[in-house]
């Protein structure tokens, strides 16, 4: 649901996540009544509607005009391809968490989807048995035993915690996509990688819409539970009912 | 993620004659079996709401155990609610979950399902059985169901979702509705909002 966020890795982005973080720290304190899940609120309530005003008019429009017109391997192809640009940051943060097995495996799907993969367009890696892992900066800290610091929803990179909005920030610059030149390449990747995401989370439009009591809090939840999940590499201790 | 929820739907046909198999191998065969239905089905491929939703109630729903879901999305709330009140938001919770995923049905297309080998003792009475959605060019999705014994066979009390739980997310929004308006305010917000998607269904 919230891969998307991932995509845009544009680096004024992360100057404006890093100031907007002072900004919610002071908007904190004026709540009546405190989530505990939820310290920031406050902020992240008209930044949820900032961001479903822009997806309403911007980025849905063009996520659903690709997601019409370009057939299925292509789209194949374009995820594939970011990422194949994305696993040696997985492989970084698999071995970051001690995880050096894994760590390798993601070295290997590198070299192979790069060479016998074309470029990465197609995953041969998986095909021959290596899995794509998911990690990032966020997750490391995470195993670190940092801790999550409170909820909070941007404009464009969506919902992060104070610890994954670090994550990102550090991740943007172990993303091969930024070091592109020129920069209107540069650009048009990330603007493709933005799409193509965006447009895997179509589907998902529809059931969020009718399946949440309140969407904010639906979308904030889910967002939760999955970070939980990714740390804990899918097998998370079970809570309490 | 629609063709997800399609899946987790798509896993519970109803097979009478064997109610005591083994949770995995349930889940499995009402998985294919829903899903090479939803193939064959051209007005569920477009997208034809009611018929999705007859399909769930008649080959998926046996297999589901409701109240527990309710239970299990109110938390503490529920013991506090009268045995009306849970009945009443059972079954309105039960029309929204299904209402929703039904139609997440109808995206099913491309997606292939892996069954992970199941950790389990004969005596286990909970058991969490585990699959994964393939799809081209994305990461594959932890699809995962939480199962209890009954007498009648085992039955779904939750379905996990790349780590989500669809019962408990709706936790903080239930607390939000129940302090707002107490129980009955929770279940009147539930049936209008199943109001307000059958209106638009009929558009």
């Amino acid at each position: 649901m919230m891969d998307y966020f991932y995509a845009s890795g544009i680096r004024r982005a992360r100057r404006l996540a890093l100031g907007a973080l002072a900004v919610a720290f002071a908007c904190s304190g004026a709540l009546a009544e405190e989530n505990p899940r939820d310290p920031y609120e406050a902020f992240n309530r008209p930044m949820f509607a900032v961001n479903e005003a822009i997806d309403k008019y911007a980025a849905k429009p063009v996520a659903q005009a690709y997601d019409n017109v370009v057939p299925l391997p292509v789209k194949a192809s374009v995820g594939n391809f970011f990422g194949n640009a994305g696993d040696l940051w997985v492989g970084v943060n698999s071995a970051l968490q001690g995880k050096f097995g894994d760590a390798g495996v993601d070295l290997g799907r590198l070299l192979i989807n790069s060479t016998v993969g074309i470029f990465g367009l197609f995953d041969v890696a998986s095909e021959l048995g290596l899995e794509r892992h998911d990690e990032d900066f966020g997750q490391t800290l995470a195993v670190w035993g940092v801790d999550g610091g409170g909820y909070l929803y941007w404009p464009i990179i969506g919902p992060r915690n104070v610890r994954d909005t670090v994550g990102f920030a550090v991740g943007t610059y172990a993303d091969p996509v930024m070091y592109v030149r020129p920069v209107s390449v540069r650009n048009s990747m990330a603007g493709l990688r933005f799409v193509d995401v965006r447009a895997s989370l179509l589907p998902s439009d529809k059931v969020v819409e009718e399946a949440a009591l309140d969407k904010y809090a639906y979308i904030r939840d889910a967002y939760l539970q999955r970070r939980r999940n990714q740390i804990f590499d899918g097998r998370p201790p079970r809570l309490d009912d | 993620m629609k063709k997800l929820f399609a899946l987790f739907f798509a896993g519970f046909v109803v097979s009478a004659a064997c109610a005591q198999e083994a949770p995995d191998v349930l889940v499995q065969r009402v998985t294919d079996d829903v899903l090479e239905i939803i193939r064959k089905d051209k007005d569920i491929q477009n997208g034809d709401t009611h018929k999705v939703i007859e399909l769930v109630d008649k080959k998926v729903l046996p297999h589901f155990n409701f109240s527990h879901m309710t239970a299990l999305a109110l938390g503490k709330e529920w013991r506090k609610a009268s045995p009306q009140q849970q009945q009443q938001l059972t079954s309105e919770f039960k029309t929204l979950l299904v209402r929703t995923y039904a139609n997440a049905l109808t995206g099913y297309k491309n997606q292939k399902v892996v069954y992970k080998p199941i950790k389990m003792a004969p005596t286990d009475t909970d058991v969490l059985v585990r699959t994964e959605v393939l799809q081209p060019g994305s990461k594959p999705v932890q699809l995962d169901y939480s199962l209890e014994k009954q007498d009648s066979g085992w039955k779904v009390y939750d379905v996990v979702v790349a780590g989500i739980s669809l019962v408990t997310n709706y936790r903080d929004q239930f607390g939000q509705e129940v302090r707002n308006g107490g129980i009955d305010g929770l279940i009147a917000s539930v049936a209008a909002k199943n109001k307000s998607l059958e209106a638009n269904s009929k558009k």
